[in-house]
């Protein structure tokens, strides 16, 4: 199978055009893919119904019936023309959250199993994934659910081909150089390396989403008692986390 | 207090409209109806929008005690249904006096049965919709003791009936080839549209399982694809190759592979299939997939044409006799596969 070249226009189902930047998560691609979202809803295309973006790429729904699949693609290849959209700026208004973790122990069992995957070992692995400071890449799969990265090509290990049936709220887990902090006790096929006490999500909250985009994330290794104490003492979701601007 | 009492309730009944788009971005999936022709079917039985919101039960229904007039209708899968004893049409509208008692049953074909009111039911409005969606906790299904709001009804009709096209048995479903297809070998993709499928035991408003003898359908680079947005209709293959066609709370970005996606016109199929039904699906190219959904379109625009008054029929009453208990059990907050 030939690769496509990037950036392409692509169908997923009868009413949605994905506009990818890379077929493997890069800084740049990712960064392109924010920015021509943004240039998306400032077009204001009649038939666009919505849009979104995921790792490398800018979702667009839209009604077919409105406005026929040529003339999107038409009009989202004049943008892609535009400029050069792997060298567009991050979004304003960033923030760095450092939030603290466990990482092994019964709270995130399967970090032996993670670095033996990744050929390190687990002290090794505690300080990789615990210095790099990773940025949001995506929103999804759950209601504010991040994915982060990217981490060192050492952590581009496959997800498990069966699943572990439940993870907790505020679990790290890792694959393919990525990390999700699940929103909600979920099944999953990436391996738990980390607990913490942030909530992703906060129903009722002013601000339910607590991360965009572009933030940038590090977990910071705590003990369990540690992390017991900030959930006793913790009640505004940030489980304990540093908070602070990232300048422009 | 205008609106019904639950008295007793089957364990997957909740609250749903059109769903809450626009917040894809947040990793919100839209949720809404299962069975969205239901829900227009409803609104054309009440002359009332499409907008409002209904009672999707899932297998099983619940007793209902009016506690104001209300004007009801039923669409979706026929369910066992009675009201202070006197057996009701399904796909009907009907009005119900303070006091009297609604009792719906197990699902008689397919899954989803919807009880919709005049005035819709006005239960709370989160980010732009009553629908119920497990994953952001908004709203929580239906529980014995729960009351019911009904809101303003500016209409009067009830007596009335429609034909309904069936899509309670499984069958053929239409599939667009999308941007993942090419990461299935010619083979597999042939070999997918050659299979019968079972719709299998897992199944809820996420997504529903198909099954079939022999082996996955296995994409090149499986476990290591990036995660990508993926929409209800979305054919994914678990770790195993096992097809899951995803519904509408499913989730919003997902790293199985997908070999197509299912036309929002045939979803319903999909939807109401119930376990054991047997599934195909065929691809088709662009052109034929929006003739269908214009011809989709249509036949929703033309639902209200087709209102009829109802006549009881005696060979329909001793149909609805003959129960069947749904097989398969769905559940509004079991476990599902994790796709991500």
């Amino acid at each position: 199978m030939n690769r496509p070249s990037f950036p392409i226009i692509r169908h997923i189902g009868l009413n949605g055009l994905l506009v990818t930047f890379a077929d493997t998560l890069t800084e740049p691609s990712n960064r392109a893919a924010l920015a021509f979202r943004e240039a998306v809803e400032h077009a204001s295309l009649a038939g666009v119904e919505e849009t979104s973006t995921s790792l490398a790429s800018a979702f667009v729904r839209f009604d077919p019936l409105r406005l026929p699949h040529v003339r999107l693609e038409d009009a989202l290849q004049a943008l892609l023309d535009e400029r050069d959209w792997y060298d567009a700026p991050l979004p304003g208004g960033r923030r760095l959250w450092q939030v603290p973790t466990v990482y092994g122990t019964d709270l995130a069992p399967q970090l032996a199993e993670a670095a033996e995957v990744a050929g390190v070992s687990p002290e090794q692995a505690i300080a990789e994934l615990s210095s790099t400071r990773v940025r949001v890449l995506t929103i999804g799969f759950a209601p504010g659910q991040p994915y982060i990265g990217p981490l060192g090509e050492t952590w581009n290990i496959p997800r498990q081909s069966g699943l572990t049936p439940r993870v907790p709220e505020g679990a790290l887990v890792v694959a393919i150089r990525q990390f999700v902090l699940f929103t909600a006790p979920a099944p999953t096929g990436w391996r738990h390396v980390g607990q913490t006490a942030f909530r992703c999500y906060r129903p009722g909250a002013e601000q339910p989403f607590a991360l965009t985009p572009g933030d940038e994330m590090l977990f910071v290794p705590v003990s369990s008692a540690e992390l017991e104490r900030i959930q006793n003492r913790n009640t505004s979701g940030d489980g304990g986390a540093l908070i602070e601007e990232i300048p422009s | 207090m205008t609106g019904f009492l639950v008295h007793k309730i089957g364990p997957a009944c909740t609250i749903q409209d059109q769903g809450r788009p626009g917040y894809l971005d947040k990793g919100l999936s839209r949720s809404g109806a299962a069975d969205p022709l239901a829900l227009a079917e409803g609104a054309s039985l009440l002359k009332q929008a499409p907008a409002l919101a209904a009672l999707e039960m899932a297998g099983l229904g619940g007793v209902f005690e009016a506690e104001s007039d209300i004007r009801i209708a039923l669409t979706g899968t026929q369910m066992q249904v009675d009201l202070d004893g006197a057996i009701l049409a399904w796909n009907a509208s009907h009005q119900i006096k303070t006091g009297q008692r609604l009792t719906i049953g197990p699902a008689r074909n397919g899954v989803y049965g919807y009880l919709h009111v005049g005035g819709g039911f006005d239960t709370p409005f989160t980010l732009g919709s009553r629908s119920f969606h497990l994953a952001t906790r908004i709203g929580a299904p239906v529980e014995s003791g729960d009351r019911l709001p009904v809101g303003p009804d500016k209409t009067s009709i009830t007596g009335v009936c429609l034909d309904v096209s069936d899509r309670f048995s499984g069958g053929m479903v239409r599939v667009l080839r999308g941007l993942q297809t090419p990461l299935f070998p010619q083979p597999v993709q042939e070999r997918f549209e050659s299979t019968v499928f079972l719709r299998g035991q897992r199944a809820n408003r996420m997504g529903v399982e198909m099954t079939s003898s022999g082996d996955g359908f296995v994409a090149n680079g499986q476990l290591n694809i990036l995660s990508e947005v993926i929409i209800p209709g979305d054919i994914q293959m678990t770790g195993d190759g096992k097809p899951y066609v995803l519904l509408p709370e499913c989730q919003t970005t997902g790293g199985y592979p997908r070999i197509g996606t299912v036309l929002p016109c045939d979803m319903a199929l999909i939807a109401q299939a119930p376990a054991g039904a047997e599934i195909r699906f065929r691809f088709v190219d662009m052109d034929e997939a929006i003739a269908a959904q214009k011809a989709f379109a249509a036949t929703c625009a033309a639902l209200s044409g087709n209102v009829r008054p109802l006549f009881r029929d005696v060979a329909d009453i001793s149909d609805l006799l003959t129960y069947q208990l749904v097989s398969g059990a769905i559940s509004a907050t079991g476990d599902m596969e994790d796709w991500g």
